[in-house]
């Protein structure tokens, strides 16, 4: 018994210093910074201020802010409408490939995503495939110019992140109980109702999760607009780089990190309401 | 006609995938440095990177850490796991959602967190702070891997044990571990990988002595173009892709 209790509180004890000294302690101290002033030699100057968000609220970062929110709104916005069908598609196959094919879904999942934006530039250059094919199919006439631009941006993101909405949706749509869409059927609904009113909801968790797993880095991936993007395309996670690192004002960085850190506390809010509407639907149809 | 157009379209963003990569392979045997035309086969630039002996050592580093990074984080992830599973606890909840808010937080938040805790505690940046870094964001994806294979478990072999008179340790020892070694290795490989690709949080917690290999192609990406990158890229896909092929080897023989 005495040695059951030490193994207990040996393993709660390991398990909780690691996370509250790695985890909870700096997240406490991200906080409490974005309250404090900047001070140029000591890095901060204990006195609580608001100036940080105050600051946010300046037309320069505000800018930058409603640019990547924008940027990172459509990037989401395009992997649901690529992703959706395709996980669809995929849980709804009746193949013996299907395991290598959901395989495939998993590698980019597994790869770096900086060697996949790396391998992106080939395909986007001037000199790059998807121009030449576009100039010898003749829907061009002269090279576009992609790289370097907002676009080839939002293009590296939705390439980067694509698996990470595809895999929840999978998740949710493979569970999916077919005999309510047969029930549907049956009572004469149509495919788009049938979708409005059966699918579409009963896979509403899978989709805020596949957003809360694309929307938040497609806001941070700082090294996509610095390798893909021009000047103009920056993201909050660039201005959170450049505050830290190269401006060295923490305050101001420790700031924009709380807006995103919020940004994630609403969208994670939202999934577990959607979860538990998911499991009143669930326990509808056992009834 | 209907199925046609299902498997083009799987077809189609397969290649949106696939594409960009095979490109990359492909060029990295290109006997030319800029050229998109080709120009004939060599394998000039994996000797170029063979020669190359910056690249040894941060190669070397890097493996170093993913490998001490992915032991530790496996061992505490299945301690949390076990912990989750087997017994109730003071803030028991908060630690389940702990491990879930941990995979979801933006990377570059944690980056920056750990920064300013290894500045508060005096701690030259270098191999230990990118070690601890790394152990932290990938003992979630552990505990949850294990935890997963877990709950779906049949509960009476622990009670089995105990009415044997096995204690918690030992049933940990000869009932937990050898019942989810696949659920750990795969713990232990997805830990190795997420480690081995990190850019954002080692781009904060790593100092200018001790430079690992993302961070190595990180900034000969940002330079320019060199074929030699298409060459490293690709032997590092072939890495990773290789480590999903064990794990899904592993995970088959899970389910058998």
């Amino acid at each position: 018994m005495k040695a059951d209790r030490l193994f207990k509180w040996t393993n709660l004890v390991v398990v909780w210093l690691w996370l509250s000294v790695f985890a909870l302690l700096p997240s406490l101290f991200v906080f409490l910074l974005s309250f404090l002033e900047n001070d140029a030699v000591k890095l901060v100057r204990w006195k609580f201020t608001f100036i940080n968000y105050l600051a946010l609220l300046n037309p320069l970062y505000f800018k930058v802010f409603w640019r990547s929110f924008c940027i990172a709104a459509l990037c989401t916005i395009i992997c649901l409408c690529l992703a959706y069908p395709f996980a669809y598609f995929l849980a709804r196959l009746r193949s013996k490939y299907k395991n290598l094919l959901l395989f495939l879904v998993l590698i980019p999942f597994w790869t770096s995503s900086l060697i996949r934006t790396y391998a992106m530039i080939s395909i986007l250059k001037a000199k790059g495939l998807l121009n030449t094919v576009l100039l010898f199919i003749g829907i061009i006439h002269q090279p576009l110019p992609i790289l370097y631009t907002g676009t080839a941006v939002i293009i590296g993101l939705v390439y980067s992140l694509l698996p990470f909405m595809i895999l929840p949706l999978y998740v949710n749509i493979e569970k999916l109980d077919t005999q309510f869409i047969d029930a549907a059927r049956d009572l004469g609904a149509n495919t788009a109702t049938i979708f409005a009113r059966i699918v579409f909801p009963l896979t509403w968790p899978g989709i805020v999760g596949g957003i809360i797993l694309v929307f938040l880095p497609a806001m941070s991936m700082f090294y996509i607009p610095d390798i893909l993007g021009g000047a103009k395309s920056l993201l909050v996670g660039n201005l959170i780089q450049g505050e830290f690192l190269a401006a060295h004002n923490w305050p101001l960085g420790s700031a924009v990190s709380m807006v995103l850190t919020c940004g994630m506390w609403l969208l994670l809010l939202i999934y577990w309401r959607a979860n538990k509407a998911g499991q009143q639907h669930e326990s509808i149809g056992e009834i | 006609m209907n199925r046609l157009v299902k498997s083009s379209y799987l077809t189609a963003i397969y290649s949106f995938f696939y594409l960009p990569i095979i490109i990359l392979i492909i060029y990295s045997f290109n006997d030319s440095s800029y050229s998109l035309l080709w120009h004939g086969f060599t394998l000039h630039w994996y000797k170029q990177l063979g020669d190359d002996m910056a690249l040894a050592v941060v190669t070397l580093h890097s493996l170093e850490v993913s490998v001490l990074s992915a032991t530790c984080a496996t061992l505490i992830g299945t301690l949390t796991a076990t912990c989750l599973y087997c017994y109730t606890f003071f803030g028991k909840r908060l630690l389940h959602g702990l491990m879930f808010v941990l995979i979801v937080s933006p990377d570059i938040v944690m980056g920056v967190s750990l920064l300013i805790l290894f500045f508060l505690m005096k701690m030259q940046l270098g191999f230990w702070s990118l070690l601890f870094s790394h152990i932290t964001f990938c003992i979630p994806f552990v505990s949850v891997t294990v935890l997963s294979r877990l709950t779906g478990l049949d509960k009476n072999i622990f009670e089995a044990a105990r009415d044997l008179g096995a204690s918690d340790f030992m049933s940990f020892k000869r009932v937990i571990i050898p019942m989810l070694w696949p659920a750990i290795l795969a713990g232990w490989l997805l830990s190795f990988t997420l480690s081995l690709d990190d850019v954002i949080i080692s781009f904060f917690v790593t100092g200018p002595d001790f430079q690992i290999l993302p961070l190595y192609i990180y900034s000969l990406v940002r330079i320019g173009l060199k074929p030699e990158l298409n060459a490293l890229c690709s032997v590092m896909f072939i890495i990773t892709l290789f480590i999903v092929g064990i794990f899904q080897l592993v995970l088959r023989k899970k389910e058998a």
